[in-house]
């Protein structure tokens, strides 16, 4: 069995202590170590964008970083996107515009969203299709998506 | 201009709006419970071994040495299942069908595609389970493959099942075949309708093995307790299901089976069929613990159910005004494994949008040496309709006739009977046609290197039962409870239903999907039923609320039931006007006048309304790399009443998506060894949002009367159209007539250069 290492990490704003062992993914960590089972599997190699998460303000997916690489960075999930106040407003637009249905990729989606809007305000239409390429929905055909994210745009 | 139009007639309350769904903030926040968030304590982890070989006959396994790795508590084979230990003298007529159940979920003596399980191992983590199984030992004999469907039906091909004999409408074969069974349909004079035809094409279509590509893979988690109970939790679209099949499969009653339906990240029909549940149970029942497994992408791929690949040959005839004299049409579908393709449907849905008064259908179910089939979304109906479609569409530019025009003059209406002999009921095919022939889409100018196609779709949708239980809680917030999981938004269809009928609020309606231990038996969520039948069942039960509701104020007002009606929420004495209680003030009393009031439904209904879409794709092909981008799309659908229109739009959208995807990129590829050779996200490409326009959609509402908001149901028939509009499409930009999906660059260019362009 191999040994674990102590990592210590910034999760959704909170330093935070795990143990891991090296093979294991962040996206492991995070589900199984953590807990925080919003961010989900759906293909555990890189294709469908299902457990995006933000690190160090880039979009990647956790299951391509290992648990130990997240050693002294900044990471934020699905259960960081809220406050206490209330819904972040991406979150706000795709529950009105019926954005999700079986909503599995709905966490990477709003993630991914999440960091183009926070870089680019105003990303028109193409833009937003372009960013979202890395993820996968077999629901909606994307088209309420680029709306719910387009809502949010500050772009006219 | 994009657009999202619904055109409905009739306008309500809740029905028809667009309220935010009941789950989605758990969605959006990431605290929904989907399958694999399940984690009790103690939890061991599964992973199934499975065959290398698509075709071997399993002469023996030692798993000795995975058992003795530390971490590892169990290891499990086909031996370890009820059916190693019955005789078929036991089994009598149910030898093959528990044979073919059992066998599917963990091969006995052969196996017959590759990721077929052999066996599974229960661990302490996935990391020990997975080194467990390079230690297990399996003595393979490798047998040749068969992975194509008119192969597999040739004499001398290798044959999947030595007692597999053709069913050939009721008579056995005599002798061994893939050829499961042999389905024929026919109405008036074939031969007559061809001899009165002006024109007869007849072509040969094919499509690849494609799968449904939901992005959350199998799960399950499975606790078999010491008292007996088995309890699953699982992701199904169906979780009386699940636990049909289990029992069948352990040999239980199927009350001493508990099935916890969790969030279910899309199915699409591929959520029916219970892969791992019986595994988990059994390691379960080993190790005295729970047990959960997650398949990887590759094995959802690899080992659970697409859809079928498809030949077939279709011939239509014409009169010169482009009235259709006769139609027919052969199709062969592959099931994979265990027979069962759904060429049933395809053959009966193939000519559904024509009133046509000659034809013949035949149909083939076939076996391979590819995963078991599943169903997904109208299944056998899209594979039918791009190959009638595309023939349509050739015989509409031979008579140089408009192919909604030409549709129009043939399409099915209330009162046409259809090939298997069904007479429609009212239906909307003619006002989808119509609609699509006013759009804008349609009479917008396409030319260079673009093509316009277009093409419809019928699917007949489904009744089958459906249970609902609904408590009024004493502030008046009704808590509903129904078997139906909730793949796409029925929580909030179901709630507006329930609360159009109760004439009280959305908010006022708390849904909930609960186990197979707490509602009534209630049948999958699939062939587009949900909205519909848990529908019913919904609106049942809130009638039964109503004249409970009635009864108490009778009981308060000391006074004859009779004497009392309920309008639009509000519970009132027919002559005296001072007597009226709203549904929350007299929820209120309902303490104090004999406690709480439940309301319960269950229903089997036969009343589905039949569902028919149009879609219009425009297309770009490149003329050097033969890459083909759809630049505009619109559906349109009769949905009945849409009840949630943007959950129908979402429909509408999703399905001709997947259908783009079917049309351009997606198919499995199998080498000689029958291996697919593309198992990842990655090399089976689906659409991904940069490779796509807006979906525009048109609801039409044509009332089906068997509901009384008229819901005729609406997932499936939206994947039906689009490979044959944009196929069509293809052929308008290159002059080029696709008759293989899907329709790839090298296709494209492979037919330019046949046709001497470059």
């Amino acid at each position: 069995m191999p040994g674990v290492t102590q990592v210590q990490t910034t999760l959704n704003g909170e330093v935070i202590n795990f143990l891991c062992e090296p093979r294991q993914s962040l996206l492991e960590v995070l589900r199984d170590v953590l807990g925080m089972t919003g961010t989900k599997e759906g293909c555990n190699d890189g294709n469908c964008g299902a457990c995006t998460i933000i690190l160090d303000g880039r979009i990647v997916d956790s299951c391509l970083v290992l648990g130990v690489e997240a050693e002294g960075r900044d990471i934020t999930t699905i259960e960081g996107m809220a406050s206490p106040e209330g819904l972040h407003p991406l979150q706000q637009s795709f529950l009105e515009n019926a954005a999700l249905q079986c909503g599995i990729c709905t966490p990477g989606f709003l993630l991914a969203s999440k960091s183009l809007l926070d870089q680019e305000p105003e990303a028109d239409e193409g833009r937003i299709r372009h960013w979202l390429a890395g993820n996968l929905c077999r629901c909606t055909g994307y088209d309420k998506i680029v709306r719910a994210v387009l809502q949010v745009s500050k772009a006219k | 201009m994009t657009s999202n139009q619904v055109l409905s007639e009739v306008e309500y309350d809740v029905v028809g709006k667009r309220p935010v769904r009941p789950d989605g903030v758990d969605k959006v926040t990431g605290r929904a419970q989907y399958g694999d968030d399940t984690n009790l304590t103690g939890t061991l982890r599964a992973k199934v071994l499975r065959s290398p070989h698509a075709h071997a006959r399993i002469k023996f396994i030692d798993t000795s040495k995975a058992e003795a790795l530390p971490g590892v508590r169990a290891v499990i084979t086909a031996k370890d299942l009820p059916f190693a230990s019955l005789s078929k003298k036991e089994l009598g007529g149910e030898y093959t069908s528990l044979k073919f159940a059992s066998d599917h979920m963990m091969a006995s003596d052969k196996a017959l595609f590759k990721g077929h399980p052999v066996a599974a191992i229960a661990a302490v983590n996935a990391h020990v389970a997975e080194s467990a199984m390079a230690l297990i030992e399996v003595d393979y004999e490798v047998l040749k493959p068969v992975v194509d469907v008119r192969e597999a039906m040739q004499d001398g091909a290798p044959l999947l099942h030595e007692d597999l004999r053709t069913n050939d409408m009721g008579e056995t074969g005599e002798k061994p075949s893939n050829v499961a069974t042999h389905m024929s349909y026919s109405i008036g004079d074939l031969d007559k309708g061809f001899a009165e035809a002006d024109l007869v094409l007849e072509k040969e279509y094919t499509t690849s093995t494609v799968h449904q590509g939901y992005i959350e893979p199998h799960n399950t988690t499975a606790f078999w307790n010491s008292d007996g109970q088995l309890n699953l939790w699982t992701s199904t679209q169906g979780s009386f299901q699940v636990r049909g099949t289990v029992a069948s499969i352990l040999r239980l009653p199927v009350s001493q089976v508990k099935v916890t339906p969790m969030e279910i990240g899309g199915g699409f029909g591929g959520k029916i069929t219970a892969y791992l549940d019986a595994i988990c149970a059994v390691l379960s029942k080993k190790t005295g613990a729970p047990v959960k497994a997650l398949m990887t992408r590759t094995e959802v791929f690899e080992a659970s159910g697409p859809a079928p690949a498809s030949w077939m040959r279709v011939k239509i005839g014409v009169k010169n005004n482009g009235k259709m004299t006769a139609v027919e049409t052969e199709m062969a579908m592959d099931a994979g494994a265990y027979p069962g393709s759904p060429v049933m449907q395809a053959i009966v849905c193939a000519f559904a949008c024509y009133d046509v008064e000659n034809g013949k259908v035949d149909g083939y179910d076939v076996v391979d040496n590819k995963p078991k089939t599943a169903a997904y979304r109208a299944p056998g109906a899209p594979q039918a309709a791009f190959a009638v479609e595309s023939l349509i569409d050739e015989i509409c530019a031979e008579l140089n006739m408009d192919p909604i025009e030409f549709r129009l003059l043939n399409a099915a209406k209330e009162g046409t009977r259809r090939i298997e002999g069904l007479v429609a009921r009212r239906i909307g095919l003619v006002e989808c046609l119509e609609v699509a022939r006013d759009h804008d889409h349609y009479k917008s100018k396409i030319d260079g290197p673009n093509g316009r196609g277009v093409a419809c779709g019928y699917w007949p949708n489904r009744g089958f039962q459906s249970s609902v239980v609904m408590t009024v809680n004493y502030d008046g917030v009704v808590s509903l409870l129904m078997g139906s999981v909730d793949i796409g938004g029925t929580r909030a269809s179901i709630a507006q239903q329930t609360a159009e009928t109760l004439g009280i609020g959305y908010e006022d309606v708390k849904p909930t999907v609960v186990d197979t231990d707490s509602i009534g038996y209630t049948f999958i969520t699939g062939g587009s039923r949900t909205c519909f039948a848990t529908g019913l069942a919904a609106i049942n039960a809130a009638e039964d609320v109503k004249s409970q509701m009635i009864s108490r104020a009778a009981k308060i007002w000391d006074t004859n039931e009779d004497d009392i009606e309920y309008v639009a929420g509000v519970v009132q004495h027919k002559s005296d006007e001072e007597l009226k209680l709203t549904f929350k003030d007299l929820a209120r009393q309902l303490a104090t006048t004999g406690g709480s009031v439940s309301g319960r439904a269950s229903v089997d209904p036969s009343g589905e309304g039949n569902g028919y879409a149009v879609h219009i794709a425009d297309v770009t092909v490149d003329p050097d790399t033969g890459k083909t981008d759809v630049t505009r799309f619109t559906a349109v659908q009769d949905a009945g009443k849409a009840i949630h229109p943007s959950y129908v739009e979402g429909q509408m959208q999703g399905g001709a998506v997947q259908g783009i995807g079917w049309a351009l990129n997606e198919e499995y590829f199998f080498d000689d060894s029958g291996k697919m050779m593309n198992p990842t996200f990655l090399d089976y490409r689906m659409p991904i949002s940069l490779d796509l326009p807006m979906i525009d959609t048109v609801i039409v509402e044509v009332a089906n009367p068997g509901h009384p908001y008229g819901v005729r149901g609406v997932g499936e028939v939206a994947i039906v159209p689009p490979m044959a509009a944009v196929g069509n499409a293809v052929s308008a930009a290159t002059g080029n007539r696709m008759r293989s999906l899907p329709i790839t660059p090298g296709k494209i260019l492979e037919a330019d250069w046949e046709n001497g362009k470059s």
